[in-house]
């Protein structure tokens, strides 16, 4: 606990010697998410215990951590999925300067922005055409003759159109994990989010596919963030430029990939990195 | 030199007691339905003609010495009424009774099932309706009979009724169709609620556009098993609904009675103190019923099987 207010006033105390002026460019320009202590309760179980992190827009940020740690829940509360498993949370989500839990924010109008890749490949059980075409038909942002391209360009974004071009009305079954993986992320991307969450998007993956896949990683960060829960840390060490690092619901330390990786502040930090548990 | 094998040790396998005592019954349950078959085949299937599936009905009556298991019944003359000629309008009865009743227990039933399942959060409500639901599969059919004459029929006025029919039968398909729509909305992956509701899809789009379509084989399954339920029942419409004979064959409007096939052979085979005279003409009526009911069974095994096919990957 000592440690943890040390944090918060350290983080403080850095924060007013950039000075208010700079602060607020920052904010403005290159923050896109940010939690200011953010609690989360599953009924009388304590998740995420004060969260205060800011995430940086056009930038992969991953979040690691052992079994349990509350990282998928954290990324799950930025675009309210938490709100689907009944979860009670105080403190504050700032999306682009707003809070998100705002009372009447617009879930639908959040998630459109959100973009969100699941651990399992979960694409629905219809062509991988209306796969990809799903978000933009809810949210009627194309017309036909617009869908086609809306389509093609998501699976260009994925790295899949190549494999798919000709079969674009065979069932999405009939791929491969990795491109039923790839194919979820084209689904994401028609709806032209800002951010994308992953929650463990290879761990069900092979290495080749997963390699593909953070290939694919390293190429949206130039349009958009991304947000990757991961429990390899190797992976988190090739595709991030930040990492948080979380253990029993607590942001322990949070800083650019390397000096998680290098220079650790905390102890457990580095235990966790070098592999003394997990 | 000779070509060394390596021999692998043979497994006897031996047939245990346990397996005996245990493949008994399913052996039983085969020859029980084969008998049931067998015997209404070998005693109905010479009746069936064309002339049989799509002619009506006409009687002629018959007088003359009992026999038969009614040899000590005193009365020197008794009447038959002998059926002769085809049964459409009894097969016209019971498929205008089951797509009535269906019509009426799909959309309540399906309704109701996404509401269990989608919207309403386990608690004591929803363990309440669903002790409602299965005591309502639980009614014997007499009861349900019982019911429709004296609601349906009497109280609403619909008299002995097509209309009242359609009600208690797609009363008593309710539970059957809501149960099987629950069971295919469970058996859907969370996953894909979860990928419409983080694409920005409201709750509605996401049961619309995802759950529904993706839960259809096995909510037809469901509704095809109902048919089957209620298309062979009798004690539901004894009362209310059917009638063994009326001039106009078909019913002209929703408050005249039906000729059904379930009730024409319970008529049949018990009304008449000449039991078993006109045997083949029963078994005859109760080939078609079993069919009708059997075609209805295999239809919803083939969905089922086919869209099991399809859920390869998830």
């Amino acid at each position: 606990m000592v440690t943890v207010l040390n944090k918060f006033m350290m983080s403080n105390n850095r924060e007013n010697k950039i000075g208010k002026e700079k602060e607020k460019k920052r904010t403005s320009r290159d923050v896109k998410i940010e939690t200011k202590n953010l609690n989360l309760w599953f009924s009388k179980n304590h998740v995420l215990k004060n969260i205060n992190l800011k995430i940086s827009d056009k930038k992969v940020t991953a979040i690691i951590g052992p079994s349990g740690c509350g990282k998928t829940t954290l990324i799950r509360s930025f675009n309210r999925m938490v709100d689907l498993d009944g979860a009670r949370v105080e403190g504050e989500v700032l999306l682009d300067g707003e809070n998100i839990y705002n009372y009447g924010t617009n879930v639908v109008a959040l998630r459109e922005k959100i973009g969100m890749v699941f651990q399992k490949p979960n694409p629905f059980p219809m062509s991988i055409y209306d796969n990809v075409a799903y978000g933009p038909r809810i949210h009627r942002v194309s017309d036909d003759t617009n869908l086609d391209k809306v389509v093609e360009e998501s699976l260009r974004h994925a790295a899949l159109w190549g494999e798919v071009e000709d079969r674009l009305n065979a069932n999405a079954y009939e791929l491969s994990g990795g491109q039923q993986q790839r194919l979820c992320i084209a689904r994401a991307l028609a709806i032209n989010p800002d951010v994308l969450l992953m929650d463990e998007p290879c761990s069900a993956l092979d290495p080749i596919a997963t390699a593909k896949i953070e290939d694919l990683i390293w190429e949206l960060k130039e349009k958009i963030a991304v947000i990757i829960v991961t429990h390899n840390m190797q992976q988190a060490a090739r595709v991030s430029q930040f990492t948080a690092f979380m253990y029993l619901g607590e942001l322990i330390e949070y800083d650019k990939t390397k000096k998680i990786f290098e220079t650790p502040k905390e102890e457990r930090t580095k235990d966790y990195v070098t592999g003394k548990f997990g | 030199m000779m070509e060394s094998k390596t021999e692998l040790p043979t497994v006897r396998k031996r047939v245990g007691l346990g397996e005996i005592i245990f493949s008994i019954p399913t052996l039983l349950i085969l020859a029980a339905f084969f008998l049931i078959l067998g015997v209404i085949v070998y005693y109905g299937a010479p009746v069936i003609s064309w002339n049989f599936l799509t002619g009506t009905p006409g009687f002629t009556m018959l007088y003359g010495e009992p026999f038969g298991p009614n040899f000590l019944y005193s009365e020197p003359f008794n009447l038959q009424i002998l059926p002769y000629g085809g049964i459409l309008p009894m097969i016209f009865g019971t498929l205008a009774l089951v797509s009535g009743a269906i019509g009426i227990a799909v959309p309540l039933g399906v309704l109701s099932a996404v509401y269990l399942n989608e919207y309403l959060k386990e608690g004591l409500f929803k363990s309440f309706i669903n002790q409602v639901i299965g005591n309502l599969a639980g009614v014997p059919s007499i009861v349900f009979g019982i019911f429709a004459f004296t609601f349906f029929s009497k109280q609403l006025d619909f008299g002995v009724s097509l209309l009242s029919g359609w009600f208690v039968l797609g009363f008593m398909a309710l539970p059957i169709i809501i149960k099987s729509t629950e069971e295919a909305l469970k058996a859907i992956p969370r996953g894909f609620r979860e990928a419409s509701l983080a694409l920005g899809a409201t709750k509605w789009e996401t049961i619309t556009s995802v759950v529904l379509p993706v839960a259809t084989p096995g909510i037809s399954t469901g509704i095809i098993l109902g048919i089957g339920r209620i298309a062979g029942e009798t004690a539901a419409i004894l009362f209310a609904a059917s009638i063994f004979y009326q001039s106009s064959l078909y019913p002209t409007n929703v408050f005249q009675p039906v000729m059904a096939l379930t009730y024409h052979l319970y008529y049949e085979a018990t009304s008449s103190p000449f039991a078993g005279i006109n045997r083949p003409y029963e078994f005859g009526t109760a080939l078609v019923l079993l069919g009708i009911v059997l075609l209805f069974s295999i239809i919803a095994i083939y969905i089922r099987t086919k869209s099991q096919k399809k859920r390869k990957g998830w």
